[in-house]
């Protein structure tokens, strides 16, 4: 199904909470208000026209002009033998869920995709953003002691950790972002 | 606003009821398994609860290989990233240049000429040839296996000399670069590639009745570690670990990049016990058809790089005018097939040369999440048999 379809869909089922469309883009994706995206993705999951049963990468985003924080989460649908026809709809498709920077508090996903579970301990480690309900939100790649979130473009570079100096020859804690 | 009601997670301790299969009650302990250890394949730390020989509970920690590699890409203009992406996965560093490259082709608009898509389809899969080759060893040693390794590394040896011959290096190659790849094929290469394949092709059968149809091996993977379809879609497992389930689904088949259309190849995927060359005792989804799925991809990448060689066409290998690229205010996230599963880039362009966000999902880091859900109620003997089997690689897992 192409992203249109998936878009006037949602907008039938959804109404308000569709807040945005982006199809012009390269690659195309709806945003979504937080308040509705876990009826939203259960319906992404389980509707017999969208199947989208792999959740493959949410990438987090600073948007500094907009003092907001996003996650973008890529669907895919794939093929299982034996879950009837609906199974083998191929299509792909983008969601976006935006939230205030100040306080980025998101409903968690990992009880419909399994797979969220450690992209989303990767967004509350590098980008900050909290996802109430999730069983076990704790750093994953950075060292639990470790101060801030590195992908945040104010983040600040530490100048030692734990006696270590950091390199501060080549303004490294003053990078573009 | 409706509530779900959450999915109960399967209780670990479920089925484990000594009292059952009388046997003493024994203490749990706690087992730390790595960061330093030769069975998790890098610096992979895996906590076990166990019960005697039972584990309980089998917890990933990652993230010792961590560089913040997403941080560096918001810093570099594309050209100058591509080195980092081949030390993320060093194991199947032209793959990972070419998940790069595409991602910036298509945000960019940047055309590639046809003869450098060939080359890089051609490298692309003699590095998952050299990558399951690694895997294949590798996979030999952690089940006491010596000699296959010995065997697998003799041909590496010889795909990376290629490698050498064409870009100087023979791990990090940065060969694949946005619009084509840096240097055309050196003189004679096609021939000795040619008499590569001639001479390797027939040694895959030999891996198989030196590892795959051993005995002691069967029975040290077979019905060991089993993934259903079911879970390894809902994990968001992919690459052979993904077709290992019987799930049919290859990038390079279901939403073909570059020129993989033009190609005839088979994508293998798990089979059942008793199946035609496939041992009884074996299931699908298990520890060993995700070590002979791997198997049988080098003799389809054989049969794509065979014919990438017959339709080599003259041209330019690279587009002109890439490095000084301006990025588009927009946003593209592409996946290809790496030899572990699908690697995908997301890209954010703001504008100027230097993106504003690359975000890297790597296969290995979602293929291992599924450990504890797998790993939880078998052997403690059984978890290198399914981490080696899940095939990772720490660079790309920590980024």
């Amino acid at each position: 199904m192409a992203p249109e379809e998936i878009c006037i869909i949602l907008k039938q089922e959804f109404g308000d909470a569709v807040a945005d469309t982006v199809l012009s883009a390269r690659r195309p994706y709806a945003v979504i208000a937080i308040d509705r995206w876990r009826d939203v993705a259960a319906f992404l999951r389980d509707d017999g026209r969208m199947r989208f049963n792999m959740l493959q990468c949410i990438t987090s985003l600073d948007l500094v002009k907009e003092n907001k924080l996003a996650a973008v989460y890529d669907l895919f649908s794939v093929p299982v033998v034996g879950v009837g026809p609906c199974a083998v709809l191929r299509h792909h498709f983008a969601v976006r869920v935006e939230v205030d920077r100040d306080n980025p508090h998101l409903p968690t996903v990992s009880h419909i995709w399994p797979a969220a579970d450690w992209h989303e301990r990767e967004a509350f480690d590098l980008m900050g953003i909290v996802f109430d309900g999730h069983s076990d939100l704790t750093r994953i790649l950075c060292p639990d002691d470790w101060v801030g979130h590195p992908l945040r473009k104010d983040y600040e570079f530490p100048l030692e950790y734990h006696g270590i100096p950091a390199n501060t020859e080549h303004e490294i804690n003053s990078p573009r972002h | 606003m409706s509530e779900i009601a959450l999915e109960t997670r399967p209780d670990p301790l479920a089925g484990t009821d000594k009292s059952e299969q009388g046997d003493v009650r024994t203490e749990e302990m706690l087992v730390n398994m790595g960061p330093q250890h030769p069975a998790t394949h890098g610096v992979l730390r895996i906590v076990l609860r166990t019960d005697g020989e039972l584990v309980l509970e089998a917890v990933p920690h990652i993230g010792y290989l961590h560089r913040c590699a997403e941080k560096i890409g918001e810093n570099l203009a594309p050209y100058q990233y591509i080195p980092y992406t081949d030390r993320m996965d060093y194991l199947a560093g032209m793959n990972n240049n070419q998940a790069f490259a595409i991602a910036i082709e298509r945000l960019a608009g940047v055309e590639v000429p046809l003869r450098a898509q060939y080359i890089r389809v051609m490298f692309a899969e003699l590095n998952r040839i050299a990558s399951h080759l690694v895997a294949f060893g590798t996979y030999g040693l952690d089940m006491g296996a010596f000699t296959p390794f010995l065997y697998a590394f003799r041909e590496r040896e010889m795909i990376l000399d290629l490698f050498e011959s064409a870009c100087g290096a023979r791990l990090t190659y940065s060969y694949i670069t946005i619009g084509g790849v840096t240097d055309d094929l050196p003189d004679r290469f096609l021939e000795v590639l040619d008499e590569f394949m001639d001479y390797f092709e027939p040694k895959i059968d030999e891996y198989n009745q030196l590892l795959s149809f051993n005995q002691i091996f069967v029975k040290r993977t077979a019905d060991v570690g089993v993934i259903s379809a079911e879970d390894a879609v809902r994990w968001a497992l992919t690459g052979p670990v993904l077709r290992a389930s019987g799930v049919n689904w290859d990038l390079r088949k279901s939403t073909p990049y570059e020129i993989y259309d033009r190609f005839d190849f088979d994508i293998p995927i798990g089979l059942p016990g008793g199946s035609e060359g496939v041992p009884r005792a074996v299931v699908v989804g298990d520890s060993w058809n995700r070590h002979i799925v791997k198997v049988w991809e080098m003799r389809q990448s054989c049969r794509i790089i065979r014919q990438a060689m017959e339709q080599m066409p003259e041209g330019p290998h690279i587009a002109a005018k890439t490095k000084n690229l301006k990025l588009p205010d927009d946003e593209i996230y592409i996946e290809i097939e790496n030899p572990r599963g699908q690697l995908g880039f997301y890209v954010r362009g703001d504008g100027t040369q230097i993106p504003s966000r690359v975000k890297v999902r790597g296969p290995s880091f979602c293929n291992i999440s599924v450990l504890n859900h797998i790993g939880s109620g078998c052997l403690l003997a059984d978890i290198p048999a399914i981490v080696g089997s899940i095939d990772i690689v720490m660079g790309e897992c920590d980024r």
